[in-house]
């Protein structure tokens, strides 16, 4: 799950690390008043969206006062920005977040993520910052910092004394790498992170480490013992859709393409859609049903694929597993062809468990479906039933 | 003998008790698995499948002589479970559970290191021989015995490839499923090192997908070792839609590695056969054997 910019700082302000006085906004007016509450005159309106890529996209405004920083909020407030992370269709602005200007000497990278290659905790830093850090470290790799965490031990001071001297911190800024990076890797595991990012981690004229801007993504798997992390869930960015699949055990991601897919199995579901592009075609979705899904579930599954105003013709992979069986896919998919009936072409695929069945199922019950038992002749005549509904 | 377990493998069940594990100890004793109890706490001296049920791992190895675990234990508790059955040394672990935190499996990789057990999973489908011994989920009626060995990052993919190493009348050693969780147990270089000393084992099918650098880790492997057997891959995700990103952190994170083309390149160097599409990598396990011929290989009808 993705928390806003605003949230993570309030976070690790807990723990002790340094960021800019501010205050969230979810109108003109309020983003107005803000700047009363802080200090100084110099602020910076920044666009609450989850993905990176802000600054550049113009979603990050430095102003001079309570009329600009309105003007500014303005400006967001309602309008979709579309930057590097968030795909062509961009993210709509619905609260911006207005904090103090910082005068900043130098700007770091600082990362902690969990390392799958050796399974711990990692800090990922850079003695250089900002928007451009993918570039400065696909030409200079070696700029790159890694630092692995024994869970037992955790973070120990002397790892972060040594880690600041690869960052060329001295003096004052040294100093503060340790509580600072205490405070997030703290932060990190209380909470059930998978990602907490500095970027930029600035380098103050007073010789401080303030972080300028953090992105937090909290594990999922682990929402089960953060109740109070739950609170912070923002869904308005999602497609409607995708919200509703998640709660039927379904994975759904949306795309532009004409054929509709529905597969058990996120390994299964990649195949099938390699299948499908290698054959010149292009999916409507990314549909795994969850091994746990119910015969309703799979019908709502189902639903969504022919309410689709995109989808021209429905390809259904099924692997019957050990806990999934492919007729109690054929069952949901007959109950809304019973419903609502079948607009569009379906190639039916069914392999394991229960795979007789299933086509049984749907031939008895009358669903008009193609019964493919090779994988790629399938993949391939979805492709071509797709063209000639086109 | 095939890998890591076959018909003499003594298992017991850690959430044995549980609805779902139920089922699937059912089912794992129907295929033959010589299932010889559970492990609930607070449930130690009941009797669940006509098998004696303990509240420890210990106790459960002290009275059965089990050799292996399955860990069906719901996500809040299976690190724990895990743990205790590394501290019991049990011999090999198999976790299917989904949805662990990840951090619960940092906890639990540290905790194997150095360890006597052997983790499969979690997020796995389990190990099979067929005709011998299933530990996990996978619907054992789809294997047939025979001489490929199969280790796979996806529990679905892997009964497609079952199913097309069928049509090409090719049979499976062991079939393991390393799991899709970002920190796990064995992964692919810990499988083919024990395939490629099986003598059992004529060929290799290797199923990976996008992230991580498992792959690249096994083609490192695959080139230094040169084995003398068949190894054909499939690496899933080639046109993968692309995630919306939050931070850089992510591409950081795989510069030189993590996508499907990259895995496939460091594969094709080292010597292994990817199969051009999902749809052919049976076929293509046939033809690589046929340029070495094996009786042993090829089942009946």
């Amino acid at each position: 799950m993705n928390i806003h910019e605003y949230q993570a700082k309030a976070l690790l302000r807990r723990y002790g690390v340094r960021v800019p006085n501010g205050q969230v906004a979810f109108s003109v007016r309020a983003a107005g008043d803000v700047p009363k509450k802080l200090s100084g005159n110099a602020f910076v309106v920044k666009a609450q969206v989850h993905a990176g890529g802000r600054g550049k996209a113009g979603g990050v405004r430095f102003v001079e006062g309570s009329e600009q920083a309105a003007a500014a909020a303005a400006d967001l407030l309602g309008s979709t920005l579309v930057t590097a992370q968030t795909g062509d269709a961009g993210q709509r602005v619905h609260r911006v977040y207005v904090e103090e200007r910082c005068n900043v000497v130098r700007e770091l990278y600082l990362a902690l993520l969990v390392d799958r290659s050796v399974g711990r905790v990692c800090i990922v830093a850079s003695d250089e910052g900002g928007e451009e850090i993918e570039d400065i470290l696909a030409q200079a790799p070696e700029r790159l910092q890694r630092v692995a965490i024994d869970p037992d031990s955790g973070l120990q001071p002397d790892t972060v004394r040594h880690l600041a001297a690869d960052l060329s911190l001295s003096g004052g800024a040294a100093e503060m790498a340790v509580p600072l990076l205490s405070g997030v890797y703290d932060a990190f595991i209380d909470n059930d992170a998978s990602l907490i990012e500095l970027n930029p981690l600035a380098v103050t004229p007073g010789d401080d480490l303030v972080a300028l801007d953090v992105k937090m993504v909290i594990d999922d798997n682990a929402l089960m013992r953060h109740a109070d992390l739950e609170a912070l869930r923002d869904e308005v960015e999602r497609d409607a859709a995708e919200i509703e699949a998640r709660r039927y055990a379904l994975n759904y991601l949306k795309l532009s393409g004409t054929i509709g897919c529905m597969v058990n199995g996120a390994g299964l579901a990649l195949a099938t859609h390699d299948l499908i592009v290698q054959n010149a075609g292009a999916p409507a979705d990314f549909m795994d049903i969850r091994p746990e899904a119910t015969r309703a579930q799979v019908a709502t599954g189902f639903g969504m694929l022919l309410t689709n105003p995109n989808v021209k013709c429905v390809f259904a992979n099924l692997c019957g597993g050990g806990i999934l069986r492919c007729d109690t896919i054929a069952d949901g998919i007959a109950d809304v062809v019973r419903d609502v009936g079948l607009p569009v072409p379906l190639i039916f695929r069914a392999t394991g468990t229960n795979a007789d069945l299933s086509r049984k199922v749907l031939a008895d019950r009358g669903v008009d479906a193609m019964f493919v038992s090779d994988f790629a002749q399938a993949a391939s005549l979805a492709v071509q039933e797709a063209r000639g509904v086109a | 003998m095939p890998v890591l377990v076959d018909e003499s493998t003594k298992v017991i069940c850690q959430g044995m008790t549980g609805g779902q594990a139920t089922f699937h100890c059912e089912q794992a004793i129907a295929y033959g698995t010589r299932l010889v109890g559970g492990v609930t706490p607070g449930k130690g001296g009941a009797r669940h499948l006509r098998l004696p049920v303990f509240d420890t791992v210990a106790a459960a190895v002290a009275a059965t002589g089990a050799t292996a675990t399955l860990v069906f234990v719901p996500p809040r508790n299976a690190a724990d479970a895990i743990i205790e059955a590394i501290r019991a040394e049990m011999p090999l672990a198999v976790c299917v559970t989904e949805r662990i935190p990840v951090l619960d499996m940092v906890r639990v990789k540290k905790a194997l290191e150095g360890a006597k057990t052997r983790l499969i999973g979690p997020n796995s489908q389990g190990i099979i021989t067929p005709g011998q011994c299933k530990i996990g989920v996978m619907p054992g009626h789809i294997h047939r015995p025979g001489s490929i060995g199969i280790v796979s990052r996806s529990s679905s993919l892997t009964y497609e490839i079952v199913e097309q190493l069928n049509v090409a009348r090719l049979g499976q050693s062991t079939s393991i499923g390393i799991g899709g969780d970002p920190v796990y147990g064995m992964g692919f270089v810990d499988c083919l090192d024990l395939f490629l000393d099986d003598p059992e084992t004529e060929g290799v099918v290797l199923i990976g997908e996008i992230g991580g650098s498992d792959e690249e880790e096994a083609a490192a492997y695959i080139a230094g070792r040169k084995p003398g057997k068949p190894i054909v891959a499939y690496v899933a995700g080639l046109y993968a839609p692309k995630q919306r990103r939050m931070g850089h952190a992510g591409t950081i994170d795989t510069l030189g590695g993590g996508d499907a083309a990259t895995k496939i390149e460091a594969l094709e160097n080292a010597g292994v056969c990817v199969a051009a599409s999902v749809a052919t990598v049976g076929a293509e396990m046939r033809q690589a054997l046929a340029v070495r011929p094996h009786p042993a290989n090829l089942l009946d009808g």
